[in-house]
């Protein structure tokens, strides 16, 4: 039970960021959304490489007791947990500099009032 | 160098060659701004060149594989591991056909591009962003490996997100990128999650691998489902239809054409993951319907959306919606029909329809949306209304806007009758209603591109401008000559690369033979 805590975190953080993205009219508040979406996502994959117990896969620094390679945990979900972060940076950046540059032209960063494409 | 090294390595320098080029520009752009167009279009024609070079090598050999890092490029699972552990890019007939797609369209919009943009601020960071998508589209065509994909998916997202914002003294450019990111991050997200899934069950994130031991659990249908609704969100099909006419319209015209490039891309990802990924086991008539009547739906709310519109650009990004239903319900049909083994032998020509509609509709969509920015640089107006007699000054504009108008209603002997005659041909077998409301939607297309042609280039001379400038003219002459020439020989243009595509696309036994051995 104790070990499923981090998929529901992850369930309850996809939702949240999902809601926010869908429901919230401020662009900043948008941005925080796809970022916790992110973070859920993120959160699943380090999530998968967990072993209890495990150590560093670091072979010449391993203590000798550990067996391998059950004894270390998984390299690969972090190698692309690492990824999916700098992504999410600048992915991150360029939305904010975009609320940025509709706040400059429009004064609002409220998502009913910037529809200047609807017209 | 000989051309078999060449082609051995291909995989790799067709994604490495504008990637390295997109970061050299900025460099070469503080020495010298004519140095760097001329650096910007030369590094376009090499990769179409090799790009051509290394198709044709595919269409008629078959698959190739290459192993990045691994001191032999076929050598997918090292000796001391039993599942390819390394990045493996695998390129199958579909996708170099979807390759030469991107590289061909590129060019057009680099050409495009030198005079388009001249009077806009940034043209080095310009560059580097046309390059990037270029490197996104390739390699999300190339790749066999599905964390891979995620990464190509943004890189492609991010790059067209920030050229969609490129004028961004409009506000309406900013908005329509704000809205095409937050989709794209969205659908890129539902991607890793996916992928987290296979990771989860079957430590594996290669595609051919992950075929090989798909066990169809309830996981793996989550996983189908949040990759089918991101692909689907990020091809513009409907109902996940909204962005598009938002960012194509306010897009710069030559990144327009080079989105619809990048919308199939996500199209391509669609497919390879419903056939290859998945495979043909699944239960087709449902998955077949499924794409049906998203095809359906597309089709009749693009054109329906379409008609209404004032906005050149916007109108022809409605009619881009519709036509990536004519794709959807090619191949859709061409599943359906698979499963009866009766059929079978027109479910190939359905999926041969679908695919010929991809490679069709890149050329002429990419050359109307590129006489919409020539109209659009002259008279810095997309409304229709303030348009009117500019066939009297641009000719030649107006002769490659007739053709492409005359291409995507499907008038003979232009490509897009060929594609669409296969669909209508292999739809009637399923129900003769499907051929009916496909040729109502072809029909209503015509009506609303001679509503175009009529309001912005017939009628009495009232404004004083010039022919579009002639790098313009160039760019939209590469994607006529194609036009042109596939419209004129459709039967040598099946059998040589759409039939390998398509046979590609439907043989997973092979795609997984090629990185598994055996």
């Amino acid at each position: 039970m104790i070990y499923n805590i981090p998929f529901y975190t992850v369930i309850a953080l996809i939702l949240i960021g999902l809601y926010a993205i869908l429901f919230k009219r401020n662009l900043i508040k948008i941005a925080i959304g796809v970022t916790i979406l992110e973070s859920g996502v993120n959160l699943f994959l380090i999530t998968l490489g967990y072993r209890k117990g495990g150590v560093a896969p670091i072979y010449t620094n391993l203590p000798p007791s550990i067996e391998v390679p059950e004894g270390m945990v998984m390299p690969v979900p972090q190698a692309l947990t690492l990824t999916s972060i700098v992504i999410g940076v600048a992915v991150l950046a360029l939305i904010l500099s975009l609320a940025i540059m509709i706040y400059r032209h429009y004064g609002t960063l409220d998502s009913r009032k910037v529809r200047r494409l609807k017209e | 160098m000989n051309i078999d090294w060449l082609i051995t390595h291909s995989p790799a320098l067709l994604i490495a060659l504008p990637l390295l080029a997109a970061f050299l520009t900025p460099i070469i752009d503080r020495v010298s701004k004519k140095a760097r167009n001329a650096f910007v279009i030369a590094v376009l024609i090499i990769e179409e060149i090799i790009m051509i070079l290394f198709a044709w090598d595919v269409f008629t050999n078959g698959i190739h594989i290459y192993t990045m890092g691994a001191s032999n490029p076929t050598e997918t699972v090292p000796s001391q591991a039993v599942v390819p552990v390394r990045i493996v890019l695998e390129v199958d007939g579909m996708g170099a056909f979807m390759g030469l797609i991107s590289a061909t369209v590129s060019l057009a919009a680099g050409i495009y591009s030198l005079a388009f943009i001249e009077e806009e601020k940034g043209k080095g960071k310009f560059y580097t962003l046309l390059l990037l998508v270029l490197v996104g589209m390739v390699g999300m065509e190339f790749t066999g490996d599905l964390f891979n994909l995620f990464v190509f998916l943004e890189v492609l997202s991010i790059a067209c997100a920030a050229l969609i914002a490129y004028r961004s003294h409009f506000g309406d450019a900013v908005e329509g990128s704000f809205k095409f990111l937050i989709i794209s991050s969205i659908a890129a997200l539902f991607v890793l999650f996916a992928v987290a899934l296979f990771y989860a069950q079957y430590d594996l994130l290669n595609i051919a691998a992950l075929a090989s031991v798909m066990q169809y659990s309830h996981l793996d249908k989550i996983a189908l489902a949040l990759l089918v609704a991101a692909f689907a969100m990020k091809c513009g099909a409907v109902p996940m239809h909204f962005w598009t006419p938002d960012a194509y319209s306010v897009a710069p015209a030559p990144i327009t054409a080079m989105l619809v490039a990048a919308s199939q891309a996500s199209l391509y990802a669609l497919f390879r993951v419903c056939f290859t990924l998945y495979g043909l086991t699944l239960n087709l008539e449902v998955i077949g319907g499924a794409l049906i009547i998203f095809g359906l739906l597309s089709m009749f709310v693009g054109v329906t959306m379409a008609i209404p519109q004032k906005d050149i650009k916007r109108l022809m990004a409605y009619h881009a919606i519709s036509q990536t239903g004519y794709m959807l319900l090619g191949v859709g049909v061409g599943l359906y029909l698979l499963a009866k083994p009766e059929f079978s032998s027109y479910g190939i020509k359905a999926m041969e329809g679908g695919i010929f509609h991809i490679i069709n509709h890149a050329m002429y969509k990419g050359l109307l949306f590129l006489t919409a920015g020539a109209v659009y640089y002259r008279l810095k107006t997309r409304n229709l209304n303030e348009m009117g007699g500019l066939g009297h000054t641009m000719p030649y504009t107006a002769i490659f806007f007739i053709i492409g108008a005359l291409a995507i209603a499907g008038i003979p002997p232009f490509n897009g009758f060929a594609s669409k005659l296969l669909i209508y041909e292999a739809a009637y077998k399923v129900s003769p209603i499907l051929s009916i409301i496909a040729m109502l939607v072809s029909i209503l297309t015509l009506a609303s591109f001679v509503k175009v042609f009529h309001s912005a280039f017939m009628g009495p001379k009232i404004h004083n401008v010039e022919e579009a400038p002639k790098s313009m003219l160039v760019g939209m002459a590469i994607l006529t000559f194609v036009i042109i020439f596939f419209g004129l020989f459709p039967g040598w243009v099946v059998n040589h690369i759409v039939h390998p595509a398509a046979q590609a696309l439907a043989d997973q036994a092979s795609y997984i033979q090629a990185v598994m051995g055996g």
